[in-house]
């Protein structure tokens, strides 16, 4: 007997168990069930969530990628650097080898593991509780999440925060497609404000930074976006932001692999490339008009927010999270605005509120993910409005046939 | 005179098993089947036993919400059986057919009839149930008059029938029923043809034609009257099908129920594809013969809005197509990251059918996926015409607001015209059932 009897045998006998859905989940990973529709249309498009769900994290797979190879990268250079040793970057001579691989393999694929074992747990743990079968929603979100965050973060950490952002973000809402907030930002939210330490700060960006604190052999964990709010000058070059050579959260420092990863959402039309440009508009924009205030001399550089200010308005897309929240946090279609109009309208005030935070803010020179957060909230706000035009049209419509 | 409407929404699905443009003649079906399933909310009360002797004609059962609404026997015989559900429900009243059909004579509409007498025959003719009304989609209610009636001149559904091709012997008929239908109405009768087609649908008089260009579902009647003249609170429009015009004509000429049909023989799993003449309520085996493939879907209607059936079944009181395809009750190895060539697919998530614009697919009943909450959204718009935001009153209707499913259009709806949004709907949510239960919900707490 071949495995596919087999395991349609062991699918049969489960039917109507309480772990049916835990076995289903694995089972439809190997076979796409043998359903057929009953009632409604007769046939069905290829599609289905996991195919979408899929498309996203092969999007996301050259982001960790390099985030791997970026995290043995940046802790052998701060070595350099605090040995007074120059270093020049070069692809394939002192980034892309097996001395960076091995080192950042062991920090980030822990982190994948706990994000992925521990959301999926909670996930087939409500999946069985409340008898539905178990939603591909988190197979997104647990790639996400070791993106997002600091290299050296505990893995304990983000094992409590993944059960805090699945359960209290996702679940009490009514599990996948009824949340508010953003699953993985909210684990990352959870994260910055109950280890506020390990995730913000000089020290975390780097693998060793924190441990070798205080030591003679002390490396700097600092961001690029660290430098501008203490008004620092600025060690990387326009090449290294866009390739990614910089320190930062694991996944979202190489801004062309971002790129890379956009394209493909927007060509599978996974991704919404409104969201996408109104989200890069609007912090275009924002950083246009800091720069207009210091064209005007209203901040002088004894301001501390001179720095930041002063960075040219298309230079913040390649410092900071901004390109990654826009194309992998906003665009998630169930905590974004829903409508045409409104995915507009929810962007552009991403884009903007984050330049506005991330100005404002140098204690933790950082807005994107609170800014997603907040859009997030006002999302539903946001569409009511656009429907309400149409509910208008509607109700007009009657009027004039009437009078 | 005619208009020009152009619909840019939508999705053109094409399949394998076109109907060839001949026309057989069924065999005599022995038996044949009335379902009271067929007429959405009607509660039949039989006026008819077992062993009973009927003439096409005679009235079989009728609504017990509104006992003026006839259902008539499509043929002449004897009942042979009543089949029942639970708590005695009327599954179906099937009928012993004569080989020479026997005629109840209805008389005669005078040309010059009233309005109030022509709505008395069609009642009493078991003419009424063929036409139906917006809102609710349900059968018109016969004391209400419309702002206009809707008939659709084409179909761009999947695998249909080509309604030139069983109109065009018939065009007569349809003039007869349109001229008696106007006097219904204190508008127009609207009818949709294709753009640039040379439909004998065109010359018909009495009636405002619109020429309509662009894909599924620009053929849909629900299209047609958002373009024209959309719903608005306490209106009705009514429906009518092109085949149901044909028949409704022919019975006012003849004083005879005559429940002839035209059908599509359609689907891959059919050898030969082809038109049928045959009469409602036929057995599907008698209609489609032998060469049926095995592990086969039948369906009387197309294959977005059909009725599932089977071999066993039998031609329902409103389709003019029979589609059979191939049942996908197999598992897919992987085949929810594969790449696809050969499926239909309006993403292109390793989905290749967008480089296959003119290719005809052989798809079959397997859902592709299971059961998911709603996640994406902005697709459904793509493929959805009408001035209405799909997802909104879908869920709507899932937590039954019927202040907000109001708001939002569900006076303008009828559940087929959410059949696309649910064949490319990633979470395989069943639209069509969602729409159906709101518009009942509705009708019932609204009237």
């Amino acid at each position: 007997m071949d495995i596919k009897s087999s395991l349609h045998q062991i699918k049969e006998k489960f039917k109507g168990n309480k772990f049916a859905p835990a076995f289903n989940a694995f089972h439809t990973f190997l076979y796409t069930p043998n359903d057929v529709t009953k009632g409604g249309t007769h046939i069905k498009a290829a599609d289905d969530l996991k195919r979408t769900m899929n498309m996203v994290i092969l999007s996301l797979v050259p982001c960790l990628l390099f985030g791997i190879f970026n995290a043995g990268y940046q802790h052998y250079a701060a070595i350099d650097a605090a040995n007074g040793v120059i270093r020049e970057v070069s692809l394939f001579g002192n980034f892309i080898n097996w001395e960076n691989f091995i080192l950042g393999a062991i920090k980030v694929i822990p982190l994948v593991v706990v994000s992925y074992v521990v959301g999926l747990t909670v996930e087939f743990i409500f999946a069985v509780i409340k008898g539905h079968e178990v939603e591909e929603g988190y197979l997104v979100t647990g790639m996400l999440v070791p993106l997002i965050v600091p290299v050296d973060l505990p893995l304990w950490m983000l094992a409590v925060a993944v059960i805090f952002g699945v359960v209290i973000g996702k679940e009490v809402f009514g599990g996948t497609g009824m949340n508010i907030l953003n699953p993985a930002l909210t684990i990352r939210a959870f994260l910055f404000f109950a280890y506020p330490t390990w995730m913000s700060g000089d020290k975390v960006w780097v693998h060793g930074a924190v441990e070798r604190m205080g030591t003679p052999e002390a490396i700097s964990g600092e961001t690029i976006l660290g430098s501008y709010a203490q008004n620092q000058e600025i060690m990387y070059s326009l090449y290294d932001m866009f390739i990614g050579f910089i320190p930062g959260s694991v996944g979202e420092t190489s801004k062309i692999l971002i790129i890379f990863g956009a394209l493909f959402l927007i060509f599978t039309k996974i991704g919404s490339w409104r969201i996408m440009l109104s989200t890069i508009l609007g912090a275009l924009f924002m950083g246009l008009i800091f720069n207009q205030v210091i064209d005007f001399g209203l901040i002088t550089e004894t301001s501390k927010f001179y720095g930041l200010m002063s960075v040219p308005y298309w230079e913040h897309l390649l410092i900071g999270s901004i390109l990654f929240g826009a194309v992998f946090m906003a665009t998630d279609p169930v905590t974004a605005a829903q409508t045409l109009k409104g995915k507009w309208i929810y962007g552009f005030f991403i884009g903007f509120i984050s330049i506005m935070i991330r100005v404002f803010n140098p204690a933790y020179p950082e807005g994107v993910f609170l800014a997603i957060l907040l859009m997030n909230v006002f999302a539903p706000t946001i569409d009511h409005y656009v429907v309400e035009a149409n509910v208008k049209n509607r109700l007009n419509r009657l009027k004039i046939k009437s009078s | 005179m005619s208009k020009d409407i152009i619909v840019k929404k939508g999705l053109d699905i094409n399949l394998v098993g076109d109907a060839e443009k001949t026309l057989d003649i069924s065999k005599h079906s022995k038996f044949h089947s009335v379902y009271p399933e067929d007429f959405h909310g009607v509660y039949p009360k039989l006026t008819v036993k077992v062993n009973d002797n009927v003439n096409a004609g005679d009235v079989l059962f009728y609504d017990k919400n509104d006992e003026e609404v006839k259902f008539v026997s499509p043929v002449s015989g004897k009942i042979s059986e009543i089949k029942r559900g639970e708590r005695r429900k009327v599954i179906s009243i099937d009928i012993l057919a004569d080989k020479n059909i026997q005629y109840k004579n209805l008389g005669e509409l005078d040309s010059k009839a009233s309005k109030g007498k022509i709505i008395e025959y069609l009642l009493s003719s078991g003419l009424w149930p063929f036409i139906k009304q917006r809102p609710y989609d349900v059968i018109a209610d016969h004391k209400v008059s419309p702002k206009a009636i809707f008939v659709s001149g084409f179909s761009s559904a999947p695998l249909s029938a080509d309604l030139d091709f069983i109109s065009k012997d018939y065009q007569d008929k349809i003039q007869t029923a349109i001229d008696v239908l106007s006097k219904l109405t204190d508008g127009e009768i609207h009818m949709s043809i294709r753009k640039n087609s040379d439909s004998t649908l065109s010359s018909l008089k009495n009636i405002t034609t619109h020429n309509v260009s662009g894909p599924h579902p620009a053929g849909n009647v629900g299209t047609l009257i958002n373009k024209v003249s959309p719903i608005n609170k306490g209106e009705v429009a009514w429906t009518i099908a092109l085949q149901d015009l044909i028949l409704i004509g022919s019975v006012i000429e003849s004083g005879k129920f005559s429940s002839e049909r035209i059908v599509a023989l359609v689907g891959s799993s059919i050898d030969n594809p082809r038109y049928i003449k045959t009469t409602i309520g036929s057995e599907m085996s008698t209609i489609l013969g032998k060469g049926i493939k095995d592990n086969s879907r039948i369906i009387s209607g197309n294959v977005l809005t059909g009725k599932q059936s089977s071999i066993n079944g039998h031609l329902d009181y409103y389709s003019n197509t029979i589609t059979a395809i191939a049942e996908g009750n197999d598992y897919d190895l992987f085949g929810w990251t594969r790449p696809i060539f050969d499926k239909i697919s309006t993403s292109r998530a390793l989905t290749f059918s967008w480089l296959l614009p003119n290719k005809k697919f052989d798809l079959n009943t397997n859902t592709n996926g299971e059961h998911r909450a709603f996640v994406l959204t902005g697709s459904y718009e793509k493929v959805f015409p009408l001035d209405i935001f799909p997802m909104r009153i879908l869920k709507a209707c899932m937590y039954n607001d019927l202040a907000e499913m109001e708001v939002l259009g569900m006076y303008e709806v009828a559940p087929e015209d959410f059949a696309l949004t649910e064949f490319i709907c990633v979470s395989k949510q069943p639209h069509q059932e969602i729409i159906r239960k709101g518009l009942d919900e509705m009708k019932k707490e609204l009237g």
